[in-house]
Parts: C-alpha cells; structure tokens; sequence
C-alpha cells in the first residue's frame, strides 16, 4: 500500500506493507534510527516519537496509521543547528549513559514542557513513567526535565525583559 | 590562523570550565546519543544486507523427532533454512560455553529449554524472516522437565545432559571454600547460632537494546567483521577463532554503541554463531536482532541461588563465623562466565566487611531445564549472592540478640587497621575505612530520628522500615596468575598517541555499554599528561584498532584498563622527559614536572609544554641519543589483585497494612570507590544500580510453571521499576584510596546492585516486625508481602 505524512516537517511518500510498524518505517525505511526498538509491548518506550503532537509509541502503531499525519522523531528536536533546551539538559545533568532510551525519554519530556512549563518532579516522574531506563534510575532524567523547564523559563524572562525595555 | 572544518557536535558540551583532568565533566559522548545518531548494532545497514530469525523451542524439554524447512524453503523471499543437522555436518552444532561446558547452536537431538535454538530462517527482510519460521514443521516428543532445583539430583529425575558422555545425573559441579572443621568448632562453642533459608531468584539483566549482531564475510579478502552487542569484542574474537577456525587476523569484531549490557552482553549466543555462518555461506551480510521475548527466554540470566546461611556469635554481638550451603540452578548448559577457577564466581566474599574467625561455604550446581548463563546483572561475579546473603544473615542475627543492626556491624566490621585483610575464604581486601562510611550514612540518613519516627509510627499501626547493609565488592579480574576465561588471562592493553600537534589517541581493550569511557578515560590521560580532555580522543570497540583485553563487566574498566591508561600516559611522559631534557639541554634530573609541561628546577621561565615536545619528537631536530621519532607507547595491565570498594547503604520503606504494597521513601547511598575520576558519572552508576536494586526486590522475577513454561517472557510479565518505583536517590563518599591501583581508583559500576537489595529487604522485613517476620523471599510484590502479613507460607520462588 501506499502511505504518505509528514516526518519532521518533510513530506514522505512510500510503498510498504499493511503490516508494518511506524519503528521499523522510520528506522529502517526512512533511516531515522534514533528512534529504537525495544520490546514490542509498549512497555519500555524506546520508540516514543509524535504523532500530530501526541507521545506515541510507534512499535504498536502501523505506519499505515500515520497516514496523513504528522510525525516527529528525535531527529526533529533540533531546530536550525540549536538543540532542544530538552536535549541541553540531558546533557548537562547526565540524564543519559547508554543513550538508548534518551530519545523516547526526550520526546516525551518536549510534549511536557509544551502543556506544562514548570512541572513538579511528580508531574515529569508520572509523565515518563510508561518508558523504562536501565541505567541512571531515573533521578538525573528528572534533573535534565527540570534543567530544561529553568532554562525555557529563563529565556522567556530574558525575551520578556528586553520586550519591555524596547 | 585559520580555523577549518565545521564545529564538531561534542562542542556542544559545555567543558569550558573542565580543568585538566579529575572532576565533573559532561560527557564526550552525548552529543551524538542526543540527537538519535548514537550507532548502535540494529542501525547498521549494509548493501545487500539480509535479516536472520531463530526458530526456538516451545517445550522445555522434549526430543526432536523431525524437522521439514521445505515450506520454508518454497517462501519467495527467503534465502536460506539451517537446522541443528545441517550445522553438524561442519562441526558446529555445538559450541563451547565461558565455563568449559558445551551449549547447542542450534539442537540437533533434542532441546533442554524453552526458547532454544531450534533452527534460522535467512530472508531478504526482517519480517519475510519471521514468516519463514512460521512454515517450517518441527515434530516433538515432550519429555518430562526438571523445573523445581529442589528435586534435580532426585534419582529419578530425567537426565538432561545426555549429550554429555556417560551422564547419568544433573549434577554440574560440587565446591566449597573455606575451613569446615574449623567452621564447625566455632559453631559448636558459640552462645548464639541462627540459621535461615535465602532465595536470591533468577532475574534479568534485560538492559533496553537487545542482543544481535551483523556478519559480513568477504569472501574476496577471506575476512569476517562481525558488528555485535558485545561487552568483551577481543575475548569474543579469540573465541571465534578457536571454535570456528576462523584465522584471527581475518576476524574483526565491532562493538558500535551498545544499549546497556550489564553482563547480559558477555556470552557468545547461538544467534551470532548462525549468523556469521549464514553470510560464510551465502557471502551477504546478516543481521539478527533478537526481540525483547528472546532476550528474556534464551540469553544470560542471574543469580539463582537457594542458600541456607548460618552465623554465630557471642551473646553481646560478636558476630564468629558464617557458614553456608548453596544450591545452584545454572539451567541447561554451564554458561556462567566466570574466570575458570571460580565455578562460583567470587561468591566466596560471602564473609562480608566482618572480622570473622571462621567461614564455609558449600556448593552444589545442577542443571536444570531452563535457559543456561549464570552470571549477569551487574553482579561482580556472583557477589551480590554473597552480600544479599551476609547482609539478610547479620539482620537475622539483630533480630535474635535484639540489637539495633547498626550497632551490631559497627562492632563487627573490619578496622582500618588490618587491612590489607585477608579473609576466611582467602580474599586479600586492599583498604577501606569501614566504620567512617557507615557513620556517614547513618548521619546523612538521620538514623536516630528515623528510629523514633518508626516508633512513634508502630503505635499508631503503621509500618515503616529501615533497613541497613554494608557491603564489599571485589572487582578488576583479575590477576592473570589466577583469573582467565577459557585460558584467556585478564589483563588489559593501552596504547596511546600524540600527535605532533599535541593532541592525543588512546585505544583502549574495553568496551563502553554507557559507562562514559570516552570521557572518564580522557579524563585518566589528562590527568597524566596535562592535555585537555578535548584534545584527547578515546577509541574502543574495535578489535582492528584496539590492544588485547578481555572487556568491560564485573566493574572492570577503570580497575585493569584504567590503570593501564595511567600506565601508558607515564610511560609517554617518561619519554617526553627525556626529549624535554635535549630541548632544555639540561639532564632529565633537573625536569620538574608541572602538569602539561616540564620546567628546569629553580628556573620556571625555562620551560617546553607536552606539546613543544610533542612537536619536537615528530620533528627534524635532533633528539638525545637512543631516543626514538614519535610519542607513542604501549602498555598491557596485570592487576597485582582486586580492587574492593564498599558502601554503607540505608533504606526506608513504607509498607500498606491494607495492600502489602512498598514505598521506598528514601535511600541513602554512601559509596567508596578510591580515587574519583567524574563525580558526575560515579553519581550516574549508583543511581543505575540502586534502581536494580529496588526491581530485584521488588518486582524483578524470571518464573517458571511446572512444565518448564517461562512465565516472564515480556516486560508486561518482567516488571522493571519505572519513575514511579523508585525515590530520588541521596548519595555521598568517602575516598580510601586502592594502595596497588596506579591512581589509586576501585571499580563503581556494580557497587549499587551489590549493596541494595539487602537493604531494601532488610527495611521490608523491619517494617513486618510487629508481624514476628524475620525473614521474606524477594521479590516482595504486594501480593507476596501481604501473604508474610497474614502468616501464609510465602509460595517458593
């Protein structure tokens, strides 16, 4: 069948099978192989990108079903060669070893801080709490959320203050 | 001066205020794992590439009868079927396991477990491949499983290895450790004996990616690269080359990013054995990436242990020996990797951080009708057994002299004084400051309070626990006189570049699996050279380009190869003395040292940086005579013995009186690991283990029914803890140096998966005291605690 959508901003059209997964479309098809494979049930959320939006974990989503929809992966989060105060943070706050989580992890930290800008750490534990990470136990992912959400808020103070002094 | 090129991505990290050498600095690595472009082996695509799938067993035990691939064979996209028989024809339907046993590639007789290799399917997609599996037509005769530990060495039980010539029984080893007469003359004059029946049960690593591999033969230059999830590329090499006859230098193993091994990546699966010899035979490229189901059923488990413990002591809490007897399921094949000597691991560490006067330990493995492997999960080889077991044994003990548990290992742990300690089962601890670290973490805890708090909860009903455990690991295997896998001995290589220009490559023989080696060992040279860590690029991961060493688990990295970095970088610095004396015309003896550079004694304005000399030894200048051109060396790292950090680790739990559910409320982690390379990255592999930690004791469970059925076959059934399981950790130190490390560093990787699930059970069966509760099987899932509650029998793990 054919299958046409958006991938990070570029439209995308292709033959595939009715039976293949949005993970294996992205990775294997389009090359976008930062989204990652982990385990099939929707229980480790290695493979969290958008759809219009909207989380998703894209080893239980046809690619069939995001036919006429807007997906963005990890390769989308940077804008313009400046990364993602998102992925700044996992940086700076070592919210990251083995990296094969951070991507989902990330996407769904950035739907987060786009309804909520200043989370608790109870609000960004329950948000990613249907994604697993086996190395940093969770704490410095934490930080990384909370370094991007005082950067974003920093930023807009910044924006602001110059706004009001022109 | 001109600047060409684009901005690297790692620029991106902000390092501006990173002195040279030790301390916090974000790591080399991320900026490419942040932006999706870490290169892990399901990345990889190459021209003409074609994907494997393994057929497995459904039954635990059952005899082959027959098995047709013609349907499979009929599949338009499938290239090719291999069966157990077809790789005996080459000899190859069977191959050697890291403990000397032999483990099926594919089964030819008949199959041991469930989710054994059975046959492959070769396809020109991922998906064909599993269509393939579903035609071909297996015939099975089901044979009665060993399922339950307890009865493997009944007489009638069935006999599983009867590949194995003569085998009439399951038996897989007997040893022991220790002095059990004088064991025994101490248990018979103590005042105070407690013995307890400890289930440590099979867990998983399960680390996020799983394993798989990419073969591509060439069949032009005869040579095999073999992309592949593989914490140990070297060892794996070599073992290629051994069992497969593939010559050495026509195999190159690569390690690309590695999504999380924790031992899981240490053995050889059947699966990369089938898939270098579909594309030797077919002369494409072949990837196979197993699925998370796979992972869960057929690769390296944990631990396993049925453990009976025994201590004495006096009545006023000095504890006089432990002794123990071990019951060990290592499933169908002996595929625990361990070094050869050590069939149990280092599980003879059971004595703990205790001045003991005697201690035994007797062991029994037997097969059983369950997926081989044996040592995984950030264990240390088998230590965290032994310090779940001292450390649920000194509780017992507490609680029958009716001593607070702190008070009873601050009189009981070893003083800074005897070390070097050498234990009851002969380990040789290095150095520690026992005392001062667990008085830290009882202060940074809050423990008295935490005490009356638990008091005043207890009179109003509720139940709140804390628990204590205080470990010691040993870690860097090892001395080669004593440790090998396979007769490999395990010692590191290091070799290390600079660059005229003064920048610097180090090669190392481990593997990263999300450690940080690409910064902590740039980090290591720095600190020895004065080059800026920027300017120093480490290489792993590639047998081609990379020195001899036996990989990275049991927290071996910074041990063997981080003293071997060390080692290198001194060894360059020797010789960059000595061109530095020419350039300086002044004797080497005159040299002061003053990180990044050399300065004549009582003359600091004469000076040549690392740099100058690097610039002078590639140069056309003369160099003092019997030197060489070029800064380079090479060093291979023969541990002189173990490293052994400890920790004194303290939890505290809430349990529901209504559900039997566990909060963990707090943890607080004190860790010594010597000499602190980045705070950053230590913090970051504690975290990690405490989450272990808390799965293990929680929740993390491989179960099997009565036929042999894995009921833990998928993260819906193995739960893992998520944020919501696990509270935000508070950690500290204390820095005792290792006195024989060149920079005087301990192993940090598996330190937390050592030391907290005694703590967190501890905490448990604190918090269950007012039920008369002394001891619980993990994992304490609501369901099982609440059961401890009601005084049921909790049901056999």
């Amino acid at each position: 069948m054919k299958v046409s959508l958006t991938v990070n901003g570029d439209p995308v059209t292709a033959e595939i099978e009715d039976r293949l997964l949005l993970v294996h479309f992205l990775r294997d098809h389009l090359g976008l192989t930062g989204t990652h494979w982990g385990c099939d049930t929707s229980n480790c959320g290695t493979c969290v990108v958008w759809l219009d939006g909207e989380p998703v974990k894209s080893c239980t989503v046809l690619a069939a079903m995001a036919g006429g929809h807007e997906v963005r992966t990890v390769e989308g989060l940077e804008r313009d060669g400046e990364l993602d105060p998102v992925q700044q943070g996992f940086m700076q706050c070592h919210g990251l070893q083995c990296g094969f989580c951070t991507p989902g992890m990330m996407m769904t930290a950035r739907a987060l801080l786009d309804r909520n800008p200043s989370p608790s750490e109870g609000e960004i534990r329950e948000a990613i709490s249907g994604q697993i990470c086996r190395c940093t136990g969770y704490a410095t992912i934490v930080r990384s959320v909370q370094w991007a959400a005082a950067y974003e808020a920093s930023q807009a103070e910044a924006s602001q203050a110059v706004g009001s002094a022109s | 001066m001109t600047t060409l090129g684009t901005r690297p991505l790692d620029s991106f990290a902000d390092n501006d205020q990173k002195p040279v050498g030790y301390g916090r600095m974000l790591r080399k690595e991320d900026p490419r794992f942040v932006r999706g472009l870490g290169h892990y082996c399901d990345d990889i695509q190459l021209p003409g590439m074609l994907h494997m799938a393994i057929l497995r067993s459904p039954f635990a035990h059952a005899r082959i009868v027959s098995i047709d691939t013609s349907r499979a064979l009929a599949h338009p996209k499938v290239k090719a079927v291999v069966t157990g028989a077809d790789l005996a024809e080459k000899g190859l339907a069977w191959m050697p396991t890291l403990s000397n046993d032999v483990q099926a590639v594919l089964a030819t007789d008949k199959v041991r477990f469930q989710g054994q290799e059975v046959a492959i399917v070769v396809a020109e997609d991922r998906y064909s491949a599993r269509d393939g599996l579903e035609l071909i037509d297996v015939q099975y005769d089901p044979l009665p499983p060993v399922v339950d530990v307890r009865h493997a060495l009944d007489p009638d039980a069935p006999v599983i290895r009867d590949d194995l010539e003569g085998k009439a029984d399951n038996h897989c080893f007997d040893w022991e450790t220790g002095d059990a007469a004088a064991t025994q003359a101490v248990f018979d004059r103590a005042e105070v004996v407690v013995s307890q029946d400890i289930v440590y049960p099979r867990v998983h690593p399960a680390p996020m990616e799983t394993c798989g591999c990419v073969a591509d033969y060439d069949r032009v230059s005869g040579k095999l690269t073999l992309w592949t999830t593989s914490q140990a590329p070297h060892a794996h090499r070599t073992l290629y080359a051994l069992v497969a006859g593939l010559p050495e230098h026509k195999i190159r193993v690569v390690s690309p990013d590695i999504g999380g091994g924790f031992g899981n990546k240490v053995p050889i699966y059947p699966g990369y054995v089938c898939a270098i010899v579909a594309s030797l035979v077919l002369h494409k490229p072949v990837k196979w990436m197993e699925d998370r189901s796979e992972n869960l059923i057929s690769t390296g488990f944990a631990r396993d242990y049925l453990m009976r413990g025994e201590i004495a002591a006096t009545r006023d809490g000095k504890i006089l020996a432990v002794r123990t007897n071990v019951l060990a399921d290592h499933g169908a094949f002996n595929g625990t990797a361990a070094p050869v000597k050590y069939p149990a691991g280092f599980f003879g560490v059971f004595t703990g951080s205790y001045d003991l006067e005697a201690a035994y330990c007797h062991m029994t493995a037997v097969y059983t009708n369950k997926a081989p492997g044996g040592v995984a999960y950030a264990c240390s080889f088998r230590i965290t057994e032994a310090v779940y077991l001292v450390e649920r044994m000194v509780d017992v003990l507490a609680r029958e002299l009716d001593m607070d548990p702190a008070e009873l290992r601050l009189r009981n742990l070893i003083r800074p004084e005897q070390f070097p300690y050498t234990t009851k089962t002969g380990w040789v601890y290095d150095s520690g400051e026992y005392e001062r670290a667990l008085r830290l973490s009882m202060e940074t805890a809050g423990y008295e309070d935490l005490r009356k708090e638990q008091a005043e909860r207890r009179a109003r009903g509720e139940l709140m626990g804390i628990g204590l455990s205080f470990f010691t690991e040993a870690v860097g295997a090892g001395p080669r006189k004593d440790m090998d896998i396979l007769g490999l001995g395990m010692a590191d290589g290091c070799e290390l570049t600079v660059h005229p220009t003064g920048k610097a490559v180090v090669r190392l023989s481990v593997q990263t699996q999300g450690q940080g080696h690409e910064t902590t060992f740039a980090q290591i040279v720095a600190e020895e050279l004065g080059i800026p860590p920027a300017d120093i690029e480490v290489v792993h991961g590639d047998t081609d380009q990379t020195p001899f060493g036996l990989g990275t688990y049991g927290s071996r990295s910074t041990p063997v190869s981080g003293a071997a970095a060390a080692m290198v970088a001194r060894k360059v610095r020797d010789k960059a003395r000595i061109i530095a004396s020419g350039m300086l015309e002044v004797s080497v003896a005159d040299l002061e040292w003053e990180k990044g550079a050399f300065q004549v004694k009582g003359d600091p304005t004469r000076s040549v940086t690392i740099q100058d000399v690097a610039m002078r030894a590639y140069g056309a200048g003369d160099l003092p005579e019997g030197v060489e051109g070029g800064l380079q060396a090479e060093v291979c790292y023969n541990p002189e013995n173990l490293t052994y950090p400890f920790g004194a680790y303290i939890c505290v739990v809430d349990v529901d009186p209504g559900t039997g559910a566990v909060k963990v409320r707090k943890f607080v982690a004190i860790d010594d690991c010597g000499t602190r390379i980045n705070e950053m990255i230590i913090e970051g592999q504690v975290h990690g283990g405490l989450t272990d930690g808390v799965g293990m004791a929680l929740m993390e469970m491989i179960a099997f029914d009565e036929d042999g059925n894995c009921l833990s076959a998928s993260l819906m059934d193995y739960l893992i803890p998520t944020a919501l399981e696990v509270p935000d950790w508070q950690t500290g130190h204390t820095v005792t140096p290792s006195p024989h490390h060149p920079i005087g560093a301990k192993g940090i990787g598996e330190s937390a998966t050592v030391g907290s699930p005694p703590a967190v059970v501890n905490a448990i069966v604190d918090a269950l005291a007012p039920f008369g509760i002394r001891h619980a099987d993990m994992p304490l899932t609501p369901s099982r605690v609440w059961d401890a509650m009601q005084g049921h029998p909790l049901p056999p793990v």
